[in-house]
Order: structure tokens, then sequence, then C-alpha cells
């Protein structure tokens, strides 16, 4: 069997594999979204906060994904959870160094007027702060969805969702029947789909950022 | 509308620093009137400002707005009601001219309609187009329509108060002459409090009212009049402030409608030279003003020659500063030809009028005999 005719014949359920692979990085970004800008949002002030919560991250993202993986079974189980963890935790160096960078690139004199004028301390720094540091948040996490598309794909081992399985599957039945096949469908879906999501960044990106702000 | 300030022993000290940035200064602000707080760089002149809207809280001592405590406000709602500029302008990059201005009124949450109308009415007030300018945003702008940009936010809510950081600091020479003018404009029709912050000493005089010239720790050398300061330094350390040509800065604060002007020999520019020359001789002058049917200024005859007379260069208007009429003076080699609204003569500045006010300012402000 051709590798086309191997991904005709497995057309829905590659389908449903991809659906599944982006819907968790989706996920998981969005959560490591949140849980990242609130940790920038909260050092950025203090460098030494800010130091800290970088060589945090980064030390996690030191970490083998497969050995943290592994470490999460005994843990959290198999499936969906220990993907979830693992996912997110990846996902948060790219997203708090960028929110940090970005907070403390906003201009003294922009944050001075804005105290100046009444702004609350929320006030500037969701209306001010936030929206001037955000192509670099949006930055940051478009970096982030990247690695997660391939970082889910190790989720397989320990029964996460997603096109890994297929990877893995062809891996462990190597020299059989359409293996080969498989494994690269799986990967080939992998590329796709990052490509796909990065298009969509780009869209997010232009939509959402301020023509004031933008480099062009 | 505007608001009396007052200062009372306000001090700041910071922690781990064993003299305070700012020692027990007491000042008040009249209503109405620029105040200018200038001083060295690092004399506490912002931080003193910065204390009047509690974007840096004193250590202790009161300041009063029309005898409110500003301590007893909440701080967010103190500062929208006090207008503030600054030296970068501070705009706020990632939104457009329009919004910014719109800024203050937001907070304060006056109604769209409202809102957009007094953005219009803003950006006219600082001579920007609001049809041309609402929708830039800020990096589009010039550095001197930026500066505008920030004054029109600072002024959008009306506020009785306010405070400005050098805002002309970061701007070329020029524009910022032009921008000085503007404010010096806006401030004859507004009659806003106005506190002032500059390192410069010849924009203190410009557009000051008073002017508090300040030593370190914001301690206060002198604080009175442009006029006062000049004609009479009251240490040698403003006196070094004011700088040398103390006098000749004084010229620019007086203006040719209040010396008494002196009157030309006058001619029309059709009579004829033999007359025009027996009329001199005559009077004992040398020169004639011949005058055209609307008795604009238009050349010098001479006694000796009435027939080839020169033309009049440099005019001065009764708005003009002495400053100015000295220069017109020092090209025309003799007195200013002094001109009214519609260009019409009026009389001449002579050099003796204009060292005459410079004494009678010097006599004003000369302390007593001791």
């Amino acid at each position: 069997m051709s590798f086309w005719e191997f991904v005709n014949d497995r057309w829905s359920r590659l389908l449903v594999e991809s659906l599944l692979h982006v819907s968790a990085v989706v996920q998981c970004t969005v959560v490591a979204v949140v849980i990242g800008v609130g940790i920038g949002v909260a050092v950025y002030r203090s460098p030494l906060g800010s130091a800290a919560a970088i060589a945090l991250t980064s030390a996690v993202l030191t970490i083998p994904s497969f050995a943290l993986l592994g470490l999460l079974i005994p843990v959290l189980g198999l499936g969906a959870k220990p993907t979830v963890v693992a996912l997110v935790l990846y996902g948060l160096l790219p997203i708090v160094r960028n929110t940090i960078v970005g907070l403390a690139g906003v201009d003294g004199a922009v944050r001075d007027a804005a105290r100046g004028i009444g702004m609350s301390r929320f006030g500037v720094l969701t209306r001010v702060e936030l929206r001037l540091a955000w192509p670099a948040i949006l930055t940051g996490t478009r970096i982030a969805t990247q690695m997660l598309m391939g970082i889910a794909a190790i989720a397989a081992y320990v029964r996460g969702p997603g096109l890994g399985v297929e990877i893995f599957a062809g891996l462990t039945r190597a020299g059989s029947a359409n293996a080969t096949n498989q494994a690269i469908a799986g990967t080939v879906g992998i590329v796709v789909l990052a490509l796909l999501l990065d298009g969509v960044f780009a869209v997010i990106g232009r939509y959402t950022t301020s023509r004031g702000i933008r480099g062009e | 509308m505007a608001s009396e300030i007052e200062l009372i022993d306000v001090t700041k000290r910071y922690p781990g620093v064993a003299a305070p940035a700012v020692d027990s200064v007491s000042m008040t602000i009249r209503a109405g009137e620029i105040v200018v707080l200038v001083g060295p760089s690092g004399c506490g002149k912002t931080t003193t400002m910065r204390m009047i809207n509690r974007l840096i809280e004193p250590t202790s001592g009161r300041i009063t707005i029309d005898g409110e405590d500003t301590l007893s406000l909440n701080p967010d709602r103190l500062r929208r009601g006090i207008g503030y500029a600054i030296q970068q302008a501070g705009l706020f990059p990632h939104l457009t001219v329009g919004q910014n201005v719109a800024t203050v009124p937001g907070l304060l949450g006056w109604g769209r309609s409202r809102v957009s109308e007094r953005v219009d009415e803003m950006l006219d007030l600082v001579g920007l187009d609001p049809a041309e300018f609402r929708d830039r945003y800020p990096r589009q702008l010039s550095g001197g329509q930026q500066q505008r940009v920030g004054v029109a936010r600072a002024l959008a809510a009306d506020p009785p108060v306010l405070l400005m950081d050098e805002p002309f600091g970061a701007v070329d020479p020029i524009t910022r002459g032009n921008l000085q003018d503007e404010l010096m404009r806006l401030q004859a029709e507004l009659r806003k409090t106005i506190v002032f912050v500059t390192h410069d000493f010849d924009e203190a005089v410009k557009i000051g009212d008073r002017i508090a010239v300040l030593g370190p720790q914001s301690r206060i050398l002198q604080y009175d009049t442009p006029e006062a300061i000049l004609a009479n330094p009251a240490d040698d350390t403003v006196a070094g402030f004011v700088g040398a040509g103390a006098s000749l800065k004084q010229l620019r604060l007086r203006r040719v409608r209040e010396v008494e002007l002196s009157r030309a020999v006058t001619a029309r520019v059709t009579d004829e030279p033999a007359e025009v020359g027996r009329r001199l001789v005559e009077a004992g002058r040398e020169y004639a003003l011949l005058l055209d049917a609307r008795n604009r200024p238009v050349s010098w005859a001479h006694v000796r020659h009435p027939g080839q007379p020169r033309p009049v260069g440099d005019s001065v208007s009764l708005q003009s500063t002495l400053q100015d009429a000295l220069e017109a003076m020092l090209t025309e080699g003799g007195a200013a030809v002094v001109t009214g609204a519609r260009g019409e003569y009026v009389g001449l500045v002579e050099m003796d009028a204009v060292i005459g006010t410079v004494q009678k300012l010097r006599g004003d402000h000369a302390e007593p005999a001791s």
C-alpha cells in the first residue's frame, strides 16, 4: 500500500486524531497563557522575581518530555491528565518570558502619564501595559504552540490523545506492513497542523494589535 | 476656573537616604497663575510637583487645593481633576490621538457624544485640525504635535489645575518657542493654575507669572515675579542662575505699549522735498518720517537731502517686546517706528525710553538701602 493509499484508507481516523491533537494543544496553550501572563504580571515589577520566574520555567523546559510524562504517571495516571499538565508546563516559558519582556518594555513616560492623568493601577495594567505588551505576549504564545505541537506527540506514551498515537503505533510495529506509512502520516500531520495554527496566529496578531504599535 | 494650591512644610524623604529629597517646602500658588519651578537638575523640583498630584506621597507636611487636603482624597480621583503633561508627552501609542485626548473624560464617565465634541474642541484649541489628526496614531506625529496632543489630553476634562513637567524639553528650539507662545495664548483664555517645571531660566521668564528658583532639596531661594528676580536676584546662587544679560532679559518682559512714545516729524510721501527740508530745519530735527495716504510709514527723509528718502526697514507693534524694539533700533540706526493694528504710524521708541524702563525696573525692585 502506498503512502497516499494509506492516508486515504485511514482518513477519517487521522482526521479525528488531528482534531484531538489540535484541541489538546490549543486548550493547553490557553491555560498556559492565563497562568503565564498571570505570573508575568505578578513579577515584572521586580527584577528578582522576573529572574526567578524565568529560571524556574526554563528549568521545566530542560526536563526531557519523555521523562516528565513518565514521572507524572504515578501521580496522575494515564490519559488526558498527565498530558495536560505536561503541555501547560512546557508552554509556560515562552509566555512568561515574553510577558515580562513586553511589560518591562513599556515606555516609562507612558506609564507615568497614565498614572498622572488618573488611571488606577489596574487600569494602567489592563488598558495600557498589557495592550502594549500584547505583540510580545502573542509571539510567546505562538512559540509555545509550535513547541506543544511536537511535545503533544510524545503524550501518546501516556495514552494521551492525538497524532502521537499513529507515530508510536508505527514505531512499535516497525518492519510490519504499513508501519512506516503510519509513522510518517502522524509526523506529516503534525507538521501540517503546526503550519496551519501558525497561520491562524498571524491572522490573530493582525486583528488584535493596534495599528499604532504594529511595525509597518 | 482655577484653584489655589498651598504647600505647607512639605518634606519627602526616601528610605536609606540621609538628606531629604525635598526639605520642608512651603509656598502658595495663586489661582490662575503660572508658577514656574526652576532649578538645577536633581534639586527636587519634579518631586515637589509630583507631590501635588500624589504621584509621590509626601513624607510629612500638607498640600491643599482650594483649602482641601489632597491626602483626604482618593489619589486616582484627585489626579483626574488635575491636568498632567510631561516631557515625552507620554501619549498612549496604541490609541489614536482622539482616544488619547478622550482618556480622562472617559474615566470620568462622560457620555460618548460629549466626549467626541470635547476631543474636537481640544484639538482645535491646541492648533491641530481635528479632521486631520483625530484618527492618527502618535507615532505618525512630529515631536511638537505630540506635545500639543499631550497638552490637549491634560486639559480635556477642564481641570482647574495643570501640572507640566518640562513639557517642551524634548523638542527643537523653534518648536519650543512656538509651543511656549501657544501655552501663553491658551492661558490668557483659560486662566488655569499651572505649575510648570523647567531647568531653563529663559523659559521660566517667558511664561511665568511667578518664578520659584529652587536650590538643593527644593529649598526656595527666591519666589517672585520674573521682573523682580531679574532686577534684584536674592543671592549669588540666584544671580548665577539668572545668568548674564539680566537687563536684556528684562526687555523681553516689557511691551512697547508700556513705554512713552516720542513723536517724529512726519510728512506725506507726496509732499515737496524742499518743504519737508524746511520743516525739519524749523523743528531742529535731522529726519522726517514720510507716510502714505493711509498713514503707514514708508521712508525716512534726511534734512540735507530730503529728495532721496531711505525706506523704513523694521517696525514694531504696540505688542512687541522692548527687545524687538531694541533690535529694530540697532538695524535702523536710530529710533524704531511703532505701528498700530492696521500698520499705521503711532510713534517712535527711542533709546532713552528703553534705558529709562530698565532703570525704573531696577529701582522698583531694589532692596531698601541698608
